[in-house]
């Protein structure tokens, strides 16, 4: 199984052209699909003991990750001092949850952007790697569901935890992630992803660690209420129908412009053009009633 | 068919009625009271030529008559008041927060008013609509010469609507008060504290206090639904008054010369083309109101100081200023106390107001240049100018890209690129661009115009390859019909002489006029600069000589005696009658 | 084709001599001779067309019909394939009606109506020349008459009356700004109040939208906090929140940044050494640009984006910009810890906030 799973971090690795591309889309859907088909009923039964885990979470880390984060998570610095990797001590089974469980990590090349990309490492490798990690020094750990689920929730408290989430939304995400969550510019080609449809566990790992260039927003800065409050309101928007008709991907005025040209003042002059054009003509000569 | 309602008469006439009808007894009690006849009678039949591209400036009349039928509706529920609120509306998200009347208005228009979402978005996008065609109706214009003597005012007037349709547009989306149109007005004041010396002023003037204040939303209200909407309107009836007056131009062809205008009448066709065509734009953004969502304000949330989405962008007709102002270098002079700040009032205060003068002065610059007095009614193609064609095209690049600089943060997601690196490259581009597209433009019309002149000299190309007997092949040209021939002649000739040199000014009675004035070197330069290069239609010598080549020709081809055809007969370099094969 | 070429005067014969004369090399042939259309040869063409038009109009109905159904039917949270139902139908409804009414009548237009081409002459936009001389000497006589001309005295105190009356227009304006704007020794220009925010000595560095004060162990390193003046959550009557006007000027000229980065990345500013607390630092929200509000941090570089016109600022070197059309750092707040082990501030700003004006210095 194991091997399966390198061969195919290979192939991204090295992938070029887009056969590649979707050879790998297709690889990593079927093993997500699979793997999550296979593994999840037999979770309970997966329950080695923490130091099998971290053993287990090593030899994986030392194949797939110490070329960059070093042989002991303590991170590498290129000759000229730029971080090839950072030290991931202290940084918990959280970061490596969200990197490694959103295919984030391993990196096809260095860089601060990490595209989602299909994952590696199936949920019990993902598992054991956060352990290994977490065993390097104290971080946080992978929430549970009930940290960000309204389970339980009267109708109003819920009510009122989405209408929070949403000004919390908009005060410390819309600056980068945009008002819908699709995402925006960040400097230097770098961008801050797309955030809707992303799992719920996966915007509260990234808000507790920080994945890349985002800031933290550890517990001590957003409590973990609000974050749950977040996600709910991201969850009503995906709930929430698109009252006002199809979204033209929610970026706001310039898809907006877009269309006035293209649809709008397309449309327009279609329908000048057709209303100048000269009609059918007949050879016939009209007979003078 | 039943002709006896139409009323037979081109306008010299009065029509007659058959018997008396009920449409006619109406007729006279109103004109009776009101004498419309005298002028309905030149009007109702009056004739307007049919092109397309003559319907472009309809699409903003029916866009702006769109305008108000949506726009009244809105007044009905909108509330424009900045005094805080807390919703209690449908819209659940937002429930129990702080927010301007306005805001929380805009949201029950959009939830809690049957239609008011589709209204507000077919406000908006009939206003995108508005300006967009404006601006398409103006290159129109433009590129076909029809700004020239007599209709230069209606230029101006139409650069004025141009200028307030964009005034309007502002105002209105910055009435909701959300955080998107917020965040334009916060940064419209920081336009407005970088004038010089009157900044603060007026900004303090406007907000009625400090930013935000609690009169914005008012005071652009009153503008957007009274003051801006009149002008418009008086602005919109004095081009109409005045297109009526002046005749619509029309292209050259069989029949249509300058001291005439052939087309439909008024009255049934044009009414029906222009009424179907108002229903037509209606629908359209009726259409887009219903398929496209435009400006979710309740997903943007009301304004809030502190708060910025992603994606910060005006309205598009706003955009190209606000791309100067992303690509624009940060520079500020701090002198004696005070502050320059070159890095907001040039790309937005100067460029915008320097773009709209020299829009405004074209015609008449133009005029200048040319010294062209006549009266033109009948339009020329783009490539029949090249250097005017040429300069707006130029126009058009920069403006594109200081539009694209607007959008940079979306073109650098969507193309995965570099917002700074796009910066520095438009910063070049904004430069280079229009130098670029002014040369292009300029040799690629010359070219559509040495084109024409061998399709007049030598026929129009058959797609037929002939093979001689020695091997040689050649493509049949045969002559132009006479319409088309007609056509393509029916352009002026630039004041050159046969080598591309431009005729010295010459008084009334062809005495060459002293240089006067300082400008008048600049004048001529920019003459020789406008026509030298470009190719004069035919004399009658050349077209003769040119026909007298292609008659022989097809005899030589019809007798097929065995005479080369190598395609190089009919270029206009070459001697047809004494050439072997391949010896030249 | 092989027609001589005859001179041709269809062009008017006002001719300037710095002009070419318009040569056409060519006869105008003329108006083409007028082709019927089929509806108006065949009379079942014409009876289709005549279907056809009224058909559109039928289909408007229709439409009309259906969109007062859907008024009175469809809710407001219905939903059409994730799409609002009641925007949906409403609209699709209403460009139908519209729609089809017009193509109807275009078609009626292009098929039915006759569609001979006429031909008008155009007038001379100029007046007659009697008529310019006519309306050129009642002028004469009206100023004469009036005797402008001749009474400079009149005239010029007349035009000098009618330029200051425009005073009256532009002088009571004065009312839009603050009732406040009035010069004085400590406000020298009415924007003195530009220079101050809400911040002071002492008053806690709290987080946005909760209004919770932050102790420095709260944040990790690269933790970003969207923090507001503790004032705006208590700076009413009675300890209240602030609102309205006062809520909206302290937040647009009070929010700021608190970001929290290794301490040996900042590179301190002259006499700034002591505003930091544990590689804590505070900077204005407020883009010295133009105004928007500036959050998008990236940890790594601690470079601070503004999304409206991508200025970009280092918030480890006194936010000093690096990128975009901003030519001033953004303003430091200078950070202490009071007794509660809550972050303060040390003052406020010592330098205006947000985007230059005139006056700044």
């Amino acid at each position: 199984m194991r091997l399966l799973n390198r061969s195919a971090g290979r192939i991204s690795r090295h992938r070029r052209g887009p056969l590649a591309g979707v050879v790998v889309l297709l690889l990593g859907l079927l093993m997500t699909g699979g793997l999550y088909a296979a593994f999840s009923p037999a979770s309970a039964d997966e329950t080695a003991s923490s130091a099998e885990q971290v053993a287990k979470g090593r030899e994986l880390f030392l194949v797939s990750c110490s070329f960059c984060h070093g042989q002991n998570g303590e991170g590498i610095k290129t000759q000229n001092g730029n971080q090839l990797g950072p030290s991931l001590v202290g940084v918990g089974a959280a970061a490596v949850d969200f990197q490694v469980g959103t295919g984030r990590m391993p990196l096809t090349q260095p860089g601060a952007q990490a595209p989602r990309k299909p994952e590696v490492f199936d949920d019990s490798e993902v598992a054991a790697l956060a352990a290994y990690v977490a065993s390097l020094g104290p971080g946080p750990a992978v929430p549970e569901e009930s940290d960000y689920s309204l389970e339980g929730m009267s109708d109003e408290e819920r009510q009122a935890a989405i209408t929070r989430g949403g000004q919390i939304f908009l005060t410390n995400c819309t600056a980068c992630h945009n008002f819908e969550g699709s995402g925006g510019a960040m400097p230097r080609g770098g961008h801050a992803p797309k955030i809707r449809g992303v799992e719920p566990k996966y915007i509260y790992e990234a808000l507790l660690t920080g994945p890349q260039n985002m800031p933290n927003f550890s517990n001590g800065n957003l409590s973990p209420d609000e974050k749950r409050d977040v996600i709910a309101y991201l969850g009503s928007l995906d709930e929430m129908p698109s009252y006002g008709g199809f979204g033209l991907g929610g970026l706001g005025p310039v898809p907006e412009g877009l269309a006035a040209w293209l649809v709008g003042i397309g449309l327009c002059v279609g329908a000048a053009v057709w209303i100048a054009a000269h009609t059918t003509r007949s050879t016939k000569k009209k007979v003078d009633a | 068919m039943d002709t006896t309602k139409i009323a037979k008469t081109n306008g010299t006439e009065p029509a007659t009625v058959s018997k008396p009808s009920r449409l006619g007894a109406v007729a006279t009690w109103a004109d009776e009271r009101l004498g419309l006849a005298t002028m309905a009678k030149k009007n109702l039949r009056k004739v307007f030529p049919d092109h397309w591209s003559f319907m472009l400036g309809e699409i903003a009349l029916w866009s702006f008559v769109v305008l108000l039928l949506t726009g009244v509706f809105l007044t009905l529920w909108f509330t424009p008041s900045m005094g805080e609120v807390t919703y209690q509306g449908s819209y659940e998200q937002l429930r129990g927060i702080h927010m301007s009347e306005a805001y929380a208005s805009a949201l029950h228009i959009s939830f809690d008013v049957r239609g008011g979402l589709l209204m507000r978005q077919m406000h908006h996008w009939a206003a995108m609509l508005f300006v967009a065609s404006m601006m398409v109706h103006l290159l129109r214009v433009w590129f076909t010469g029809a700004f020239r003597k007599p209709r230069e005012l209606n230029w101006v007037i139409g650069s004025l609507l141009l200028l307030l349709g964009t005034l309007e547009g502002f105002t209105g989306y910055s009435l909701p008060d959300d955080l998107l149109s917020g965040t334009g007005i916060r940064a419209a004041d920081g336009f407005i504290k970088a004038s010089p010396v009157v900044g603060t002023y007026m900004s303090f003037l406007l907000f009625g206090g400090e930013f935000p204040g609690e009169s914005i939303i008012p005071r652009l209200y009153t503008v957007h639904v009274l003051l801006i909407p009149g002008l418009l309107l008086a602005l919109i009836a004095a081009h109409m008054l005045l297109l009526v007056y002046h005749k619509h131009t029309q292209w050259p062809g069989p029949g249509r010369t300058e001291k005439n205008v052939v087309g439909y009448p008024m009255l049934p066709v044009y009414a029906a083309k222009a009424g179907g065509f108002f229903f037509i734009v209606f629908g359209v953004t009726a259409l887009m109101g219903a398929l496209l969502s435009i400006n979710p304000v309740w997903k943007y949330g009301p304004y809030d100081p502190s708060k910025v989405t992603a994606g910060s962008q005006p309205d598009w007709y706003m955009g190209w200023p606000d791309g100067a102002l992303r690509i624009m270098p940060g520079i500020e002079t701090h002198i004696w106390g005070i502050t320059i700040s070159w890095n907001v009032m040039l790309p937005i205060l100067v460029l915008p107001l320097l773009a709209f003068t020299v829009l405004l002065l074209l015609p008449f610059i133009d005029a200048w240049i040319t010294g062209d007095k006549r009266e033109h009614h009948l339009l020329y193609r783009p490539r029949d100018a090249p250097t005017r064609t040429a300069l707006m095209v130029a126009l058009m690049t920069m403006y594109g890209l200081f539009w694209a600089a607007g959008g940079n943060d979306i073109i650098a997601i969507t193309l995965n690129a570099s917002i700074n690196q796009i910066t520095y490259f438009l910063r070049a581009a904004v430069i280079v661009g229009p130098i670029l597209a002014f040369v292009i433009t300029r040799r690629w019309c010359i070219s559509l115009q040495r084109k024409d002149v061998e399709t007049i000299l030598h026929g129009y190309e058959t797609g037929i390859i002939m093979r001689s007997p020695e091997g040689g092949y050649s493509e049949k040209h045969l002559p132009l019909d006479p319409v088309r021939a007609y056509v393509l002649t029916a352009r002026d000739r630039d004041p050159v002489s046969a080598d591309g040199e431009v005729r010295p000014e010459v008084d009334a009675n062809g005495i060459p006029a002293p240089h006067t004035g300082r400008l008048s070197g600049l004048r001529n330069r920019i003459r020789t600069l406008m026509w030298s290069d470009n190719v004069q239609k035919p004399t009658r010598e050349e077209l003769e000589a040119g026909h007298h080549h292609a008659d022989h020709e097809h005899e030589l081809q019809a007798a097929m005696d065995g005479h080369a055809a190598d395609g190089h007969q009919f270029d206009g370099h070459h001697l047809v009658e004494d050439e072997g094969l391949r010896n030249h | 084709m092989s027609t001589p070429p005859t001179p041709h005067d269809g062009h008017d014969g006002h001719e300037d001599p710095n002009l070419p004369e318009r040569d056409d090399l060519y006869a105008n042939p003329g108006l083409p001779e007028h082709h019927w259309r089929p509806t108006d040869v065949d009379p079942r063409m014409e009876k289709r067309a005549e279907r056809q038009v009224a058909t559109l109009f039928g289909l408007s109905a229709i439409c009309t019909v259906l969109f007062v159904v859907s008024y009175f039917t469809v809710g407001a949270d219905d939903t059409v394939a994730g799409l609002g139902a009641q925007n949906l139908t409403l609209g699709l409804t209403l460009a139908g009606a519209l729609l089809f009414i017009g193509l109807g009548i275009i078609q009626w237009a292009r098929k039915l109506m006759a569609d001979v081409e006429l031909v008008e002459e155009r007038h001379a936009v100029a007046s007659p020349e009697e008529d310019r001389a006519v309306t050129l000497a009642a002028l004469n006589q009206g100023i004469e008459e009036s005797g402008i001309a001749r009474r400079p005295l009149v005239r010029n105190s007349l035009l000098g009356a009618v330029g200051l009356v425009g005073v009256t227009a532009i002088v009571p304006l004065w009312d839009l700004g603050p009732s406040n704007a009035k010069v004085t020794k400590e406000q020298p220009y009415p924007g003195a109040g530009l220079e101050h925010t809400i911040w002071d000595k002492g008053m806690r560095v709290v987080r946005d939208v909760v209004g919770t004060p932050i102790r420095p162990g709260d944040l990790q390193i690269g933790d970003l906090v969207n923090a507001e003046p503790e004032g705006l959550f208590n700076g009413g009557p009675d300890g209240e929140p602030l609102e309205g006007l006062a809520l909206q000027v302290g937040k647009s000229k009070g929010a700021v940044v608190v970001v929290r980065m290794e301490p040996d990345d900042i590179i301190p500013g002259d006499g700034r050494e002591n505003w930091s607390v544990d590689g804590i630092v505070c900077y204005s929200k407020i883009c010295t640009h133009v105004g928007c509000p500036i959050s998008l941090y990236e940890r790594t570089t601690h470079h601070l984006l503004c999304p409206c016109h991508q200025s970009t600022f280092d918030l480890a070197d006194s936010a000093r910009v690096v990128f975009g059309p901003a030519a001033r750092p953004l303003p430091q707040l200078p950070l202490a810890v009071d007794s509660e082990g809550y972050l303060v501030a040390q003052s406020d700003f010592t330098e205006p906030v947000g985007p230059s004006y005139w006056e700044r210095g």
